[in-house]
C-alpha cells in the first residue's frame, strides 16, 4: 500500500490531510459545540476596557505576564480564585499567556490601584526595587485609538451576538453620539492619576494610552 | 525510457532562498540576543524607544527566527532538492520557473511588511500567528505558490516514487495549510461597521477557552510542521548524501513519518494543563505528548544508524557532525518535551524559563544546525566552488554548540528554581517568596544565557561569511561533487 501511496501523490497527500485532520476533528471541534458561556453576571468590555486590552496586545504584554490561575493552592493564595472557563466567554483573542516572567494579571485589578499602575508603568523599579520590567512612557503620551475599540464592540455585538447595549450601532453619527461617554470613563481613571499632562489630555477629549490600559487592567478581577 | 545524460538542475529560486535564510537568520538572532540580554540587563530595553522593548521585539524575534530564517531554509533546501530527487529540472518548465520567483518576491515582501508591522505593534496577539489580517491573507497566497510549485514539480516528474524528503514536504505544505486557516479566522472590524476605526484590525472568531484550543492546536503544529517535518524531510536527503551511505531502515521511515503524522496533532493540549480546557483534553495531549517520543526516534535513530561503520567521518567531515549532533539534539528535545508534558511535571514548568529552554535545544540544536549544514552541503553544487574554509566551518560548530549547551542548562536551573520557588511554602503553609524574589534569583542564569547567545550569533556570522566566500571567492570546481562537500 505504502509503495502505491509514494508513486500517486495525490492519494498519498489525502492520506496525510486525513491523518494529520483526525486529531482536530476528534479534540478540538466538539469543544465548539458548547460555545464559551459567560459567567453569571459577567459585562462585556467598555470601548475604554477594549482599548485598554488593544495596547495590552499592542505592547505585548502578554510576552511576559500570564492571565491564567491554576488550580494550586500557592497559585490561588499569590493571585486569588483559580480561573474559570466562563470568565474568558468575552475575551477575543484569549490572552493566557505561556510564560511568567512577571505574574499573573488575571486578577490584578483586585489588588493594585490606578495610583500604582501609574506609578508603575511610568518607572517600575520606583515600586518594586528589583524588577526587570522596561518602563513604558510612551503610553503617557501616545493618544489610545478608542474609535477602533468601539468598531470593535460593534463587530462582536453584530457577528457573536456579546450582549452590548442598543446604542452601539456602526454608523459614524452614532459613534459621535456615543465619543463623550467613553471620555467620562476616562476622566473618572484620570482623577485619580497625578501626570499633568495625561490630565490635561483627558480633559481636551483624548485620551493617553495609558488611561484605556489601567481602565483594562482595573477591570482584571 | 529515461534518458541518460546527466540533467542540468536549475537553482536560481533556491539561491534566492538561501540569501534570505542568511539575513533573516543574522536578524533573528541579533534580536534574539538583544533581548536575552534585556532581561539580564533592563537597561538595553531603551536602545529603540517604545519600539526596542523586550515585549515589543519579543515576536519580532520569534517570527523572523521562524518565518524568516527556518522557512527560507525549508524553501532553499526544496527548491535544490525537489528538482532532484523528482528527476526533474525547474528550467524545463517556464512557469514553474515563473512560480518559483514570484513565490520569492512576494515572499520577500511580504515578511518584510510583516516585520514592520510587528514593530508597530499591529498584532492580533497569538503566539506565532500575530500577523493582522491583510498579511494573513498575504502568507496564504504565498502558501498557495509553494504548493504550485510542490505539485506541479511532481506533475512533470521523471522518477515515479516520491522519496522520504518530500513526502515530509508535502506534509508541512498540508499541514501547515490547514492550521493557520483555521486559528487566524477573525472579522475584521472596519468591515463590519461603516468604516470605523483602524482598518488593519480584527477580532478572532473564537473565544475564551476555544480560541486557546485552536491557538495551541496551532502553536504546537507550526512546531511540528515548520521545525520537525520539513527538518526530517532536509536529514533523509542531505545526510545519506554527504555520507555516501543509504538510508538505514525504508520500515523504519515509514513507521515515524505515518506516526509522527497521526500522533503529533493530538498533542497541542499539552500546552493548556491545568488551564480551563476540559479534563480529557489534557490527558489526551499528555498521553499523545509521550508517545510522540515513538516516531520522533524513529527518524533519529534510523538518522544515526544510516552512519553505521562509517563513524570515521565524522572526525573528518564537519558537515556530518552537524547533522549528527542535529539528530543528537532532535532527540533530545523531543525526549525533553513528552517529560515537560506530564501532569505533574508541567505544573512546574509551566510558565517558567525552562520552556523558552526546551524550545531553544531543539531549535538551535537541531534545526539551525540542519539548515546550515544543508545550505553548505548545496553551496559547492549551486555555486561550483568549494567550501571557502573548513577551519571556520569546525570554529562554528564548536561555538555553536557550546552556545547551546549553555541555553539550556542555564533555563532548566533558571525554570526549576523557578517553578519550585513560586510554590514554596513555610512551616505554617504560608508562601515563602514574594514574586519578585523568583525574578531576582534569576539573573545569573540570564547573564549566562545572553552570553549563549552572543557565542550562537557568533558563530552564525562565521558562517555567513564562510558561505558569502565560498559563493564569490573560493576556489572553482570543474564537477559536481559525488558525496563529501569539498572544503579548503
Amino acid at each position: 500500500m505504502f509503495h502505491w501511496l509514494e508513486k500517486n501523490p495525490f492519494f498519498f497527500s489525502v492520506g496525510v490531510f486525513v491523518v494529520i485532520a483526525f486529531a482536530g476533528l476528534i479534540e478540538i471541534l466538539p469543544n465548539f459545540a458548547e460555545a464559551s458561556r459567560p459567567v453569571v453576571g459577567l459585562k462585556p468590555y467598555t470601548v475604554l476596557e477594549l482599548a485598554g486590552k488593544n495596547i495590552y496586545m499592542k505592547d505585548q504584554c502578554i510576552a511576559c505576564h500570564s492571565q491564567l490561575i491554576r488550580p494550586f493552592k500557592s497559585e490561588t493564595d499569590r493571585y486569588g480564585q483559580v480561573s474559570l472557563s466562563g470568565e474568558y466567554a468575552y475575551d477575543r483573542p484569549f490572552l493566557w499567556g505561556s510564560k511568567r516572567t512577571g505574574p499573573d494579571l488575571h486578577r490584578v485589578g483586585n489588588y493594585r490601584t490606578t495610583d500604582w499602575h501609574e506609578n508603575h508603568m511610568w518607572d517600575p523599579k520606583s515600586v518594586v526595587p528589583q524588577s526587570i520590567m522596561p518602563a513604558y512612557k510612551h503610553m503617557f503620551t501616545n493618544i489610545a485609538d478608542i474609535e477602533t475599540a468601539y468598531a470593535e464592540a460593534v463587530t462582536v455585538k453584530n457577528v457573536f451576538n456579546t450582549p452590548y447595549g442598543d446604542e452601539f450601532v456602526g454608523t459614524r453619527a452614532a459613534w459621535d453620539a456615543y465619543r463623550p461617554k467613553v471620555i467620562e470613563e476616562a476622566k473618572a481613571i484620570a482623577a485619580d492619576m497625578k501626570n499633568k499632562d495625561v490630565k490635561d489630555a483627558v480633559a481636551r477629549g483624548e485620551i493617553p494610552e495609558i488611561v484605556a490600559l489601567i481602565a483594562y487592567l482595573n477591570r482584571l478581577k | 525510457m529515461q534518458s541518460n545524460a546527466a540533467l542540468e538542475y536549475d537553482y536560481s529560486v533556491a539561491k534566492l532562498f538561501t540569501y534570505t535564510a542568511i539575513l533573516f537568520g543574522f536578524l533573528g538572532m541579533l534580536i534574539g540576543t538583544l533581548i536575552a540580554s534585556q532581561l539580564a540587563f533592563p537597561e538595553l530595553n531603551y536602545l529603540l524607544g517604545e519600539y526596542g522593548t523586550f515585549s515589543r521585539l519579543r515576536p519580532v524575534h520569534t517570527t523572523v527566527v521562524i518565518y524568516g530564517f527556518t522557512l527560507s531554509g525549508v524553501w532553499a533546501t526544496f527548491y535544490y532538492l525537489g528538482q532532484r530527487v523528482l528527476k526533474v529540472s525547474m528550467a524545463e518548465s517556464k512557469f514553474l520557473m515563473f512560480i518559483g520567483k514570484l513565490h520569492f518576491w512576494l515572499y520577500f515582501v511580504g515578511a518584510l511588511l510583516a516585520t514592520i508591522s510587528l514593530l508597530m505593534g499591529i498584532t492580533q496577539a497569538k503566539e506565532y500567528a500575530q500577523y493582522e489580517w491583510p498579511i494573513d491573507i498575504l502568507i496564504v497566497i504565498i502558501w498557495v505558490l509553494w504548493g504550485v510549485s510542490i505539485f506541479g514539480l511532481v506533475g512533470i516528474r521523471r522518477e515515479k516514487s516520491l522519496y522520504i524528503s518530500m513526502w515530509y514536504y508535502i506534509a508541512c505544505f498540508l499541514g501547515v495549510a490547514m492550521l493557520y486557516l483555521f486559528n487566524n479566522m477573525s472579522v475584521p472590524t472596519y468591515f463590519v461597521t461603516e468604516g470605523l476605526g483602524n482598518i488593519m484590525h480584527s477580532v478572532s472568531m473564537y473565544s475564551g477557552t476555544n480560541d486557546a484550543l485552536v491557538q495551541w492546536w496551532w502553536g504546537h503544529n507550526a512546531v511540528a510542521f515548520v521545525f520537525t517535518v520539513p527538518i526530517v524531510g532536509m536529514i533523509y536527503y542531505f545526510l545519506p548524501k554527504e555520507s555516501g551511505q543509504a538510508i538505514y531502515s525504508y520500515k523504519l521511515s515509514l513507521l515515524s513519518f505515518w506516526g509522527l503524522m497521526f500522533v503529533y496533532l493530538w498533542a497541542g493540549s499539552h500546552h493548556l494543563l491545568y488551564s480551563t480546557v476540559p479534563d480529557w483534553m489534557q490527558t489526551m495531549g499528555s498521553i499523545f505528548s509521550v508517545v510522540l517520543i515513538l516516531p520522533s526516534w524513529g527518524s533519529a535513530i534510523n538518522m544515526l544508524l544510516t552512519m553505521k561503520g562509517e563513524w570515521n567521518q565524522l572526525t573528518e567531515n564537519p558537515l556530518i557532525k552537524f547533522m549528527v549532533l542535529a539528530s543528537t539534539f532532535y532527540m533530545l528535545s523531543t525526549l525533553e518535551g513528552p517529560i515537560q508534558a506530564i501532569k505533574s511535571v508541567n505544573a512546574i514548568a509551566h510558565f517558567t524559563d525552562w520552556i523558552p529552554g526546551h524550545v531553544h535545544d531543539g531549535v538551535l540544536g537541531w534545526v539551525a544546525f540542519m539548515i546550515m549544514s544543508g545550505l553548505f552541503h548545496m553551496a559547492p553544487r549551486m555555486f561550483k566552488r568549494e567550501i571557502y574554509s573548513k577551519k571556520l566551518v569546525e570554529t562554528q560548530f564548536w561555538l555553536q554548540t557550546t552556545a547551546v549547551v549553555l541555553y539550556f542548562t542555564s533555563m532548566w536551573i533558571a525554570g526549576i528554581t523557578q517553578g519550585m520557588m513560586w510554590r514554596a511554602v513555610d512551616e505554617y503553609g504560608n508562601l515563602m517568596y514574594s514574586f519578585i524574589d523568583t525574578v531576582a534569583v534569576l539573573h545569573p542564569y540570564y547573564a549566562i544565557r545572553a552570553l549563549s547567545g552572543v557565542l550562537y550569533l557568533t558563530g552564525f556570522l562565521i558562517f555567513a561569511y564562510n558561505m558569502i566566500k565560498t559563493m564569490s571567492s573560493s576556489k572553482e570546481l570543474t564537477e559536481e561533487p559525488q558525496f563529501r562537500s569539498p572544503m579548503a
